[in-house]
Parts: C-alpha cells; sequence; structure tokens
C-alpha cells in the first residue's frame, strides 16, 4: 500500500481524495486544511487524520506521497518542503508563479529521484492521446499551423473577489483555463517559447483577464493562435479544442470528438483518405472508480503506479508543467503588446 | 416503477460525444414548450416518467404540468439532484463553505462559521437535509415516486466512505417524503456493496449498464455478477454506450440482463422514442 497524504482539501483536494479513497493500493494517512469544518466533516464521516499545519502532519503520518491542491502561490513553498523531505508529489496546476520556481523544483525531484506530476488531465483522455498519436506518427505530414481554444461559464458576472480573482495568487483566466491549453499545445505540437503579442482582456472581472488570445509560435518555428474565454455562457462547461493543420492533413479535437482529414490514402490504420470521425468512448479505456470523467481517475492511476515503478516518471511531469509556466509568463509579458 | 423512463439528457444539450450535437440540441430546445411537447410524445407511447436533474428549467416544466392536472394525472417525475454545475460553478467562486452558506435555506450556518463554534453531526445531517427540501421544492404537488440522488454525489460519498450519509439520504426522502430513495453511480458494484454495509437492502441504483462497457467501471463481468447475484432494483442508463451499440444490439443486451428492473433512455425526435420503446417492448416479450 503506498501511503498517500492531502494538502488542500477544497473542489480539486476532494475529488481527488474521493479517487484515491477508492483506490486498491492506496492508504489515506492524512488530510491538512486551514477549514476547521471540513477537516471536522472528513474525521467524522470518512475517518481521516486531519490536521490544519501540514507540516505537523508529515511528522505524524509520515506519508511515501502527498496530492497538494493548495492555491498556485503557495505551491512553490509547500514544495520545496515536501521535497526536501523525500516525498513524491501530484500537484494541482497551474504548478508555480514563477517559472524560475517550477525549472528549480523540477530540478530537485530529478536530482532526488522522485515522482513528479501535475494535475494536467487533458493529457489522459482519449482523443488527444490520439491527436498526438497521429502526428507524432507523421500522418498529417509537417505541420504548418495550430489553434489551442477554451471557453466556459466560470465567470458570468460582477462578483466578489477571491482569490481567483487576484493576478498575485494565480487567479484569472491565463492561469486557470488557459494554461490547460498551453500545456496540451506544447505536447501535442512542440514547446512554444516565443509570443508575437496577447491580449488579456477582463470582461466582468475587476483586477483579472477573464479572456486570452495570443499569438505563438514553437521552438520548432510553427504559428499558432490561442483563443481562451472563461465568460462564455454558451458553453454547458469548460471545453477545450485544438486544430492542427499539416502538410498531409488537418485535425480538429475536443475532449469528445476527434475529427481528422487525410489528403491521401497514407494513414495510419482505422482511418482513411478524407474526413474520419472518433468519439472519446471509443478510445478510452476503462477506470476502476469512476467520479467525475475517465482521465481524474487515469492520472491518479498512473502516479500511483509510477510509485509502484510499474510505468515511466513522463507524463505531465515538473519540467512539462514550467515549461508551460514559462509560456503563461511569456504572455504576461507580451500583454497587451508591452 | 415503470419498466421504461424518459430522460432529460437531450433536453440540456448533455451530449457524451459531440458538442457539436449538444449545441444543435440547445436550439431546438430553447423554448420550455418544446421540452415539454417531447415528453407528452413519450407519454402517449406509453412512457409516462420523466427523469430529470434539478435543473432551473424544470420548474417552468412543473408549473406547466400543474396548471393540467387532468392531463398529467398518471404523469410522474424522478428528481435527479443536486443539479452538480450550479455547485460545481459555485465552489469555484466561493469555496465549500461559501457555497453551502449560499445554497442552504436559513442563516444560522452564517452565525455559526463566522463565530467558529464546533458543529455536531446532526448540523451537517441537517444540512443535508435542507439541501434535499431546497431542491425538491420545484416539485410541490407532482407525483415523485423515486428521488435519486446525482452520480457526481453518490459517487463523491463513495469514493470518501461516508456511508453514513448516504444512509441519512436514504432514510430522509422515506421519512420526510414518503417515497423510494434512489441512487445514481458510475461505479455500481461499489455503491451496492457500501450500501448494503449500512443496512439499506435491494437499493433502486441507476447506473450505465451497455453492452459496450462504456462507464461501467471495474468492468461488464463485476456488473453482470453483481446483477445475477445481488438484491438490487437496477436501472439501466446510457444502454446505447454513448452511441458505440445500435440500438438493437444495445436494447436486446439490457432486456435480458437479470434484475435490471427499468430502462432509461433519452431521445428528441418521435421517431428514436418510438423506436426505443417498441425495442424494448419486443425484447421483454420473447423473454416471456
Amino acid at each position: 500500500m503506498i501511503k498517500v497524504a492531502l494538502i488542500g482539501a477544497g473542489k480539486m483536494g476532494i475529488s481527488h481524495l474521493s479517487i484515491l479513497g477508492a483506490h486498491p493500493d492506496v492508504e489515506i494517512v492524512g488530510v491538512a486544511d486551514t477549514s476547521k469544518m471540513v477537516n471536522d466533516v472528513l474525521e467524522k464521516y470518512s475517518g481521516f487524520k486531519t490536521f490544519t499545519d501540514y507540516k505537523k502532519m508529515l511528522d505524524a503520518v509520515k506519508p511515501d506521497a502527498v496530492f497538494v491542491a493548495i492555491p498556485t502561490k503557495f505551491h512553490a513553498d509547500f514544495v520545496e518542503e515536501l521535497l526536501n523531505r523525500n516525498i513524491h508529489l501530484f500537484v494541482e496546476k497551474p504548478f508555480c508563479l514563477k517559472y524560475e520556481q517550477s525549472e528549480k523544483l523540477s530540478a530537485i525531484a530529478k536530482e532526488k529521484k522522485l515522482i513528479n506530476q501535475v494535475g494536467y488531465h487533458n493529457k489522459f483522455i482519449g482523443t488527444f492521446d490520439e491527436v498526438k498519436r497521429i502526428i507524432s506518427g507523421g500522418h498529417i505530414g509537417n505541420i504548418q499551423h495550430f489553434l489551442g481554444e477554451a471557453y466556459g461559464p466560470v465567470v458570468l458576472k460582477k462578483k466578489q473577489d477571491t482569490w481567483r480573482s487576484d493576478p498575485e495568487e494565480g487567479g484569472g483566466c491565463l492561469m486557470d483555463y488557459a494554461s490547460h491549453v498551453i500545456d496540451l499545445l506544447n505536447h501535442i505540437v512542440a514547446p512554444i517559447n516565443t509570443v508575437h503579442g496577447s491580449l488579456l482582456k477582463p470582461i466582468y472581472s475587476n483586477k483579472v483577464e477573464d479572456a486570452v488570445y495570443a499569438l505563438l509560435e514553437t521552438e520548432t518555428k510553427i504559428s499558432g493562435v490561442l483563443s481562451v474565454n472563461w465568460s462564455e455562457e454558451t458553453y454547458r462547461k469548460m471545453s477545450t479544442s485544438i486544430t492542427v493543420i499539416g502538410s498531409e492533413g488537418k485535425i480538429i479535437s475536443d475532449a469528445s470528438e476527434l475529427r481528422v482529414y487525410f489528403k491521401s490514402a497514407k494513414c495510419p490504420t482505422g482511418y482513411s483518405k478524407g474526413w474520419n470521425v472518433k468519439y472519446v468512448t471509443d478510445l478510452t479505456e476503462q477506470v476502476d472508480f469512476y467520479l467525475r470523467g475517465e482521465e481524474y481517475s487515469a492520472q491518479i492511476d498512473y502516479f500511483i503506479k509510477a510509485i509502484k515503478g510499474e510505468v515511466p516518471n513522463n507524463k505531465n511531469t515538473f519540467e512539462s508543467a514550467a515549461k508551460t509556466d514559462k509560456v503563461i509568463s511569456l504572455i504576461k509579458n507580451k500583454k497587451n503588446n508591452a | 416503477m415503470e419498466r421504461i423512463l424518459f430522460g432529460d439528457n437531450q433536453f440540456f444539450a448533455v451530449n457524451h460525444i459531440s458538442d457539436e450535437k449538444s449545441r444543435a440540441q440547445s436550439i431546438k430546445f430553447k423554448e420550455d414548450k418544446t421540452i415539454l411537447d417531447t415528453i407528452d410524445i413519450a407519454r402517449d407511447l406509453g412512457t409516462e416518467t420523466f427523469m430529470c436533474t434539478t435543473h432551473d428549467r424544470i420548474i417552468n416544466i412543473c408549473e406547466m404540468v400543474r396548471q393540467d392536472p387532468e392531463k398529467y394525472k398518471n404523469f410522474s417525475i424522478l428528481p435527479c439532484m443536486p443539479y452538480a454545475h450550479k455547485y460545481a460553478n459555485a465552489v469555484t467562486e466561493l469555496g465549500i463553505v461559501g457555497t453551502i452558506q449560499q445554497y442552504v435555506p436559513g442563516n444560522f450556518f452564517g452565525t455559526m462559521f463566522k463565530g467558529g463554534l464546533a458543529v455536531m453531526s446532526k448540523d451537517y445531517i441537517s444540512i443535508m437535509e435542507l439541501m434535499v427540501d431546497a431542491e425538491m421544492k420545484m416539485f410541490k404537488k407532482i407525483n415523485t415516486p423515486v428521488i435519486f440522488l446525482q452520480n457526481v454525489v453518490t459517487d463523491l460519498l463513495l469514493g470518501l466512505g461516508m456511508k453514513d450519509i448516504l444512509k441519512a439520504y436514504h432514510d430522509y426522502v422515506i421519512k420526510k417524503y414518503n417515497v423510494e430513495p434512489g441512487f445514481i453511480t458510475m461505479n455500481m458494484p461499489k455503491l451496492l456493496a457500501m450500501l448494503e454495509s449500512v443496512g439499506i437492502e435491494n437499493p433502486i441504483i441507476c447506473s450505465s449498464i451497455n453492452k459496450a462497457g462504456f462507464r461501467m467501471s471495474g468492468g461488464m463481468e463485476i456488473y453482470e455478477k453483481t446483477l445475477r447475484e445481488k438484491q438490487v432494483r437496477a436501472i439501466a442508463m446510457q444502454v446505447l454506450g454513448g452511441g458505440a451499440i445500435p440500438a438493437r444490439d444495445a436494447l436486446e443486451y439490457v432486456c435480458n440482463l437479470p434484475n435490471v428492473s427499468s430502462i432509461l433512455f433519452g431521445a428528441s425526435s418521435k421517431q428514436n422514442i418510438a423506436q426505443t420503446i417498441s425495442l424494448i417492448h419486443e425484447f421483454d416479450e420473447k423473454k416471456k
């Protein structure tokens, strides 16, 4: 059994905790949260040991692995402390506010050979995984251009301020929504290293942006557009999609449906010349416990398997998350063509 | 419980395989009247039970139903609560405590949290009860023979091992509304084991059951074994496996499983509604 503890029992933390609770190889040894009420409920009804001070928890329960699901601004300090204690780590996205911090933590984790993963769950979605396979196989030829999009109904009116509306604390659409798309583009197309211009637009929020538009370029000189808006009420929930145009074809994919066009019959098995449509239902592997999407269970299972040495620690590593943080910082620096 | 239940996903742009189809559904069912007209088509074909989430738009549907008691005298609704996206969006914005404060009626929480007073176990259960009551308001005077807990909540509690809260929900629905409690889940065998462990016998459990094994967590075999060997009143949903299986094969599979009391399906067109209902009847007849 892997002894796992959680720091931060908010929306993501509780979701992870439930999936971990159902995992056959995991023993939940402790939960640290600042809310007395949340701790109280978890003690009374789940029987978990809870703590308000995470260091006291680490001393008391000695976990093999910790899930960190606290606001991003705390990640750097907490993660460094945890790495120094030789604990395997799963950290919620985005990784750190400053990419220099992310790079430093990635180096420590590597040196200490600790399993490290960040919660960019899109990489565990069957359609996006298939897009990566098609592109890596060279099946749509040389990539010319991409479009990464995400829309959803998070901020639909002027509201009271929380940490999500404070740019210093990792709030805003860029950190929250756009980070997912950037991370996916880095993974599927190639790492982005240049931002030619960006617009960060408030719609309802006072201090943060509700929409992000940017012109991007990868280190392999592929151009692309990022278009993200979390004040979009025509969507029922977050919807992420990517379009990739290549010399031999084109792919349009979201989390549920993959459409791919091949110019010739030189395409992978199961596909043919012209348009092809595949659904996530055909591309998704069964999970043992389902809470809110196979990808949430799959990423946790992957992390646990990596600790057990059954899979390589090469998905959503601190290193890849640091590259995403770097692009976020490039977009901020180019803000409104500064 | 009726053999065939009419579902609501198609009305609220829930489509598991295509965002584009979702959008087309949003456009088609823009008016509440169109939703009720489609429910009427299912009723005319003998399916008088509508199973739906406690979406805001159901408030208006219920109002229209109340206005014509004669027409809807045999009609019943099976509410599924809560409408999760409403709370999920609120938690993102207000946090967990803030969400409870916003959605739980009465102001004693405000003072309790702010004062940092100790909260007794019975208070947590009463929060749950108040939330059930708040969601049930819209169904006043409408026959609701089963009240379901949505899968995201059921499964969250299941993973967290909070069996006493599941039991408290079960008992409250019986005590307060004198109807049957039901549970929606994506983890039917695990949930059944937990419900049995707190003394709930032969529960009503709605879960994905289909020939493709889609969203049958842990695998089809364990589901089929559970249906064969355990006592459960199962409702099969997602019988088409998210569109992966042709209707005839899909319905033949579920109709022939033991312990599947009801089949839940959703469809937008009269043709699809009629076809599904007649196929279920056809396979049920053959079994006799």
